[in-house]
């Protein structure tokens, strides 16, 4: 399933954050979005996933308008795994799977035999089978976003959302939880703050700043060491290593810290 | 669980006809019910005691607790705040507001139903005030609409206050105090039918709903990436608990507690998903409130206590100790 965003603009509170932008993740491929804090990825993300609607353009999933569709049909469609959450930690693991199949239930909002198959297959392939009556109270924060990954799983999604997934998980969760991601083939879009990590996963990267791409294409190539300190204002070298880009920073030099942009 | 609540309810329902100025033994208000069920009438005067008496005051605390129960356990999770219940959202007093006016004015225009019609009024007047404000091109944000919910909750009691310190008719202060309080007296069987009818529809309305309520509770950006549209869930929710809270505010009035407790009682019971939760809100409220009318009809009898005055003695301390008890989960849970 392929995502097309086309001349999109959108506003928080007002004020224009995003800047007609528009880019296209191809089947099956992973798309990141990378750029300094208030670029504007989050919007942009919740553009796709129907929880901002855009001033203006069009988000297209497979040719389709995610605005002109219902936000069930969306559901049906489209995954989503947002960094840290803070509420449904009273729900049990199974529970919380079990709400990715919200969108595809019948009008009295009974789970199929099927439903229940699907939700059992997501925990045993992300592991969480043993933990399926535990309160997520009870895990780790790296528990925990697998179970939100399975839950977004459940919602057999042909298109994953990702917004800085990995924000608080430790290196192993992180790689762990990317690794598995990958692994399924499906159409990502991703934001993520490690640019290591862009670089090793992405097939193609988008950078934001204030609210416009400023570059796209495959990370080694865009990820220059003078695009990177141009957009996160800092000092970056890149080597390569192994073929995969590695970043260096210094800050930016005579920048004292906490000046504005 | 199911069916022992179920039996709770029927078992609280028959042994509370029993309790009065005059003691029915259980199987004599049995009798009367399978008498009555099957189309007789047993014994006259235990009929007229259990069945035109006591039965409709015991069935109305029963589907009055468990309808402010259930409105407060969806207040809770539509604005997403553990304290949250129909009061909080001025519904209960903008409520008062009506029920007063007519009182105060003793306007008796539409008979018998004159103040339970103000009352959903005021109730209705209220929370669309409420909304209005809470707001923003279209969205209704929860924390925007707790305290908005909160300041006009204030400025209608302000009201209530006002219209009873200046009105000089003593009959009709106490009457509003009662009322304010809240109370099952002289209910009869065609009190009955409106709420029964309206607890039945909401139920069915909030069961078909209840995964997507589950949903709702994680945040609106959790619920769209789920396939919810959380802005419009939150106006049918919204708009499906004035109607519950006025229907039942009219015929009983303003029963505090009910809404905030019970639900957080259902979690700790079943857990969080509204499936279970929200039956098991509505068995527990029922029990509560035909309990605390029981208490309320005999503690300082001949007379009687408003039941208000009960749910809160009763409530209070039994909230402060769910609340060291799950103290943690809510904490976790915010």
């Amino acid at each position: 399933m392929s995502l097309a965003v086309e001349d999109v603009s959108a506003s928080l509170g007002g004020k224009q954050v995003l800047h007609n932008v528009s880019f296209t993740v191809p089947d099956g491929h992973f798309g990141v979005l990378v750029g300094p804090n208030g670029s504007g990825k989050s919007t942009l993300l919740r553009t796709v996933f129907r929880a901002a609607r855009p001033s203006g353009g069009r988000v297209l999933v497979d040719g389709e308008d995610v605005w002109l569709s219902t936000a069930r049909d969306a559901g049906r469609r489209t995954g989503v795994l947002l960094q840290e959450q803070h509420s449904g930690f009273e729900f049990t693991v199974e529970e919380t799977v079990a709400q990715g199949r919200t969108a595809h239930l019948g009008r009295f909002d009974r789970l199929t035999k099927q439903d229940d198959e699907i939700v059992a297959e997501v925990c045993e392939r992300t592991g969480l089978a043993a933990f399926a009556d535990r309160r997520l109270a009870e895990l780790s924060g790296g528990e925990r976003q697998r179970v939100f990954l399975a839950r977004a799983l459940a919602q057999r999604p042909r298109l994953l959302v990702l917004d800085e997934p990995t924000n608080h998980l430790d290196i192993r969760h992180q790689l762990d939880l990317l690794e598995l991601i990958r692994d399924l083939g499906i159409t990502v879009v991703a934001a993520l703050h490690g640019l290591d990590m862009a670089a090793a996963y992405a097939d193609a990267v988008v950078v934001l700043d204030a609210g416009r791409v400023v570059a796209s294409g495959p990370p080694a190539e865009v990820l220059t060491g003078d695009l990177v300190s141009e957009v996160f204002e800092v000092e970056c070298t890149v080597d390569v290593v192994a073929g995969l880009p590695r970043f260096g920073f210094r800050p930016r030099a005579g920048a004292s810290p906490g000046r504005g942009r | 669980m199911r069916t022992g609540l179920v039996l709770a309810v029927v078992v609280s329902v028959v042994v509370a006809v029993g309790i009065g100025p005059v003691t029915v033994p259980v199987a004599d208000v049995a009798g009367v019910l399978v008498e009555r069920l099957t189309g007789g009438i047993a014994h006259p005067g235990t009929d007229l005691i259990v069945w035109r008496l006591r039965l409709p005051r015991v069935l109305l605390g029963a589907v009055v607790g468990a309808g402010l129960a259930v409105a407060g356990a969806v207040v809770q999770s539509v604005v997403r705040n553990p304290v949250a219940d129909p009061h909080l959202l001025g519904l209960s007093s903008g409520a008062s507001v009506g029920a007063v006016l007519v009182l105060t004015s003793g306007t008796t225009l539409l008979g018998l139903v004159t103040v339970p019609l103000a009352a959903f009024a005021g109730a209705t007047f209220a929370i669309v005030v409420v909304l209005a404000m809470a707001q923003q091109r279209g969205r209704v944000q929860p924390l925007r609409l707790v305290l908005v919910g909160v300041a006009c909750a204030h400025l209608f009691s302000g009201v209530t206050s006002f219209l009873l310190a200046s009105t000089n008719d003593t009959a009709a202060q106490q009457q509003i105090i009662f009322w304010m309080l809240g109370g099952l007296s002289g209910t009869q069987w065609n009190t009955l039918l409106v709420p029964v009818l309206v607890l039945a529809f909401a139920m069915l309305v909030l069961m078909t709903r209840s995964r997507r309520m589950n949903a709702l509770v994680l945040g609106d950006d959790a619920a769209a990436g789920l396939g919810v549209d959380a802005a419009r869930l939150r106006w049918q929710l919204l708009v499906l608990t004035t109607l519950l809270t006025g229907t039942l505010v009219a015929v009983s009035g303003g029963i505090g507690f009910v809404g905030l407790i019970i639900g957080h009682l259902a979690r700790m019971l079943v857990g969080a998903d509204h499936r279970r939760m929200l039956p098991v809100t509505a068995a527990l409220g029922a029990c509560f409130l035909v309990w605390a009318d029981v208490l309320a009809r005999i503690v300082i009898a001949p007379a009687e206590l408003p039941v208000g005055v009960v749910t809160a003695f009763l409530g209070v301390p039994l909230f402060l100790l769910v609340m060291r008890r799950a103290g943690h989960r809510l904490e976790t849970a915010s």
